[in-house]
């Protein structure tokens, strides 16, 4: 599905990561973890085509896609969420979802501007889908609510639902347990299982051990720019090299 | 019907009533203005209110509209209804390519670009005598005409004016309510949350970038044809903040509003008349008034100020 080959990226002479290569399996949900400043947000932002990395290989469904931005990978099925939502904090609930759908519609100036039939059709349509990413999410009720207004769980919940609607295959979302309550998290982990079983891949950076350890099938261990195991969850917490990485080194 | 449309259709009733109200006179020329400025200030709204792009040059593409509209007649015997279309395809082209570069530039750097972008074209306008007649202006312009009806008073040039602004009313709010609006409003909130659900930021921009100086530069040609004399000082700098203090005024984001922004600043100065060489004085305090205590535009600040009024009263009968 999404496979990662030789990043490196150097910001000013400062190496953040350093050759790293793993492989996403499509349909898995896999977690990146590391302690801060390993380089989690950075490759997240290579991948999602925000930076463009001093060298390495991102392939998308075996397609190379190094250096294509953000706006094409979303076409090609990549989307992201960010660890600070962004959000379209001056429109409404409902609208946000429905600009996750300008890629599933396609009216120019000219169709929008004469309100010509077919461009009415899709604006329906695009309300639909809209609303069902909403109660897909939980947030239906909220639909009319501007959303500068949203606590942030539910701006966390408003800008996944934006982001599914795009109907990606592969959804990144950086630390979206971030700033949630405990009952938050349980329900976001809820929703990101039900979201691979859309046939959705999931990949996050996050630093809530429990929730990734509960639902992640797979996960790649960052440290200081480099890649220091990959493995299921139970590999992981064995691995010795990672406990050494996040309580310190005793030897 | 939807509601918006009822509306739209109330407004235009109300605009296309207004000469059996006033009975012609001098007036109805400023409402020629109003209509013209009107358009200007929604063309550059969408780009401001919407996609969040400033312009300190737009004054040069509805003069640029004006001049090519101008000359094409003036000059070279065209008929308006294709001199019009001709300038603003040229006008959109040529902002389609200024676009691209500058519209990469945010914030102050953008503004500088287009305001050297304005002056450009405004020394083009004083310079190229041989076309443009300079400093002292073009004329003999003719006035627009269908059939054996020719615009050529206030009267006719209102309902001329107010048809293609309606319309342009019309279209823009259509715009705004679609697919393409919502980007615009999405790449202003946070351009690269738009990006990473698949809008071409970039294109979209340097797209209502051409729009916004196609439809100045409509308002520049039927401004050409309504006066029929055109000269360098109506298109500087100057204007390009009028108009840029319309659309704030009026409010960020809303169409009606730019109507609103364009009436009163029409409007005002001529009222203002009275207080003579104070008028200036008046019309600079009360905008500071204006953008102190209805930070969001007539549009939303009045019936907020209302609101609070009532509220206030109600609060003191109790």
């Amino acid at each position: 599905m999404l496979e990662v080959s030789g990043i490196t990226q150097i910001f000013g002479g400062v190496t953040a990561l350093e050759d790293v290569s793993f492989a996403i399996r499509k349909g898995d949900i896999t977690g990146i973890i590391g302690p801060n400043g390993a380089g989690k947000t950075t490759l997240f932002n290579i991948i999602s085509g925000i930076y463009t990395q001093t060298s390495g290989r991102v392939m998308l469904n075996s397609r190379d896609v190094t250096g294509l931005p953000p706006e094409k990978l979303a076409m090609l099925g990549m989307v992201r969420t960010f660890q600070n939502i962004e959000l379209f904090g001056g429109m409404s609930v409902m609208e946000n979802v429905m600009v996750g759908l300008h890629t599933r519609s396609s009216s120019g100036l000219m169709a929008c501007s004469l309100r010509l039939p077919w461009s009415r059709k899709e604006e329906h349509r695009i309300r639909a889908d809209a609303r069902q990413w909403l109660e897909f999410t939980g947030i239906s009720e909220l639909a009319d609510v501007t959303a500068g207004n949203l606590s942030f769980g539910k701006g966390r919940m408003l800008e996944i639902a934006r982001a599914l609607a795009v109907e990606p295959g592969i959804i990144l979302m950086d630390e979206p347990a971030a700033g949630l309550n405990s009952q938050e998290t349980l329900e976001l982990a809820r929703l990101i299982r039900r979201i691979r079983d859309l046939g959705i891949t999931v990949v996050l950076v996050e630093h809530d051990m429990e929730l990734v350890m509960d639902i992640c099938d797979r996960i790649v261990v960052l440290n200081l720019g480099f890649k220091l195991a990959e493995g299921t969850p139970g590999e992981i917490q064995e691995n010795h090299d990672v406990i050494a990485a996040y309580l310190g080194d005793d030897d | 019907m939807n509601r918006d449309l009822i509306k739209f259709l109330a407004f235009a009733a109300l605009i296309l009533t207004m000469p059996l109200a006033l009975h012609g006179g001098y007036l109805m020329n400023v409402l020629v203005f109003v209509g013209i400025h009107t358009m200007l200030a929604i063309g550059l709204n969408l780009l401001l209110g919407y996609a969040g792009q400033i312009s300190l040059g737009h004054a040069g593409f509805f003069g640029l509209g004006a001049y090519l509209s101008g000359i094409l007649t003036a000059t070279y015997g065209w008929n308006p209804w294709l001199a019009m279309p001709l300038a603003a395809a040229v006008v959109g082209g040529l902002a389609f390519l200024i676009g691209f570069p500058i519209l990469k530039l945010k914030g102050h750097y953008l503004a500088m670009a287009t305001l050297g972008m304005g002056i450009i074209m405004y020394i083009t306008f004083n310079e190229t005598i041989g076309l443009t007649g300079g400093p002292s202006g073009l004329s003999g312009i003719p006035a627009i005409a269908i059939g054996t009806l020719t615009f050529d008073s206030d009267q006719k040039n209102f309902y001329l004016i107010w048809t293609f602004t309606l319309g342009m009313i019309l279209l823009t709010l259509n715009l705004a309510n679609s697919r393409i609006g919502r980007a615009l409003r999405a790449v202003h909130d946070s351009e690269v949350a738009a990006q990473v659900l698949g809008i071409n930021a970039r294109l979209l921009k340097v797209q209502i970038f051409a729009l916004s100086a196609v439809i100045s530069s409509i308002a520049g040609s039927l401004y050409a044809h309504t006066m029929t004399f055109i000269s360098p000082a109506s298109f500087g700098f100057n204007f390009s903040v009028e108009l840029l203090t319309m659309v704030v005024i009026g409010g960020l984001g809303s169409i009606y509003g730019s109507f609103l922004g364009a009436a009163l600043l029409t409007l005002l100065p001529e009222f203002l008349r009275a207080a003579q060489d104070y008028d200036i004085i008046i019309y600079g305090a009360l905008l500071m008034v204006m953008v102190k205590y209805l930070p969001g535009g007539l549009v939303r600040g009045v019936p907020g100020l209302f609101r609070k009024l009532m509220k206030k009263r109600g609060a003191r009968h109790a």
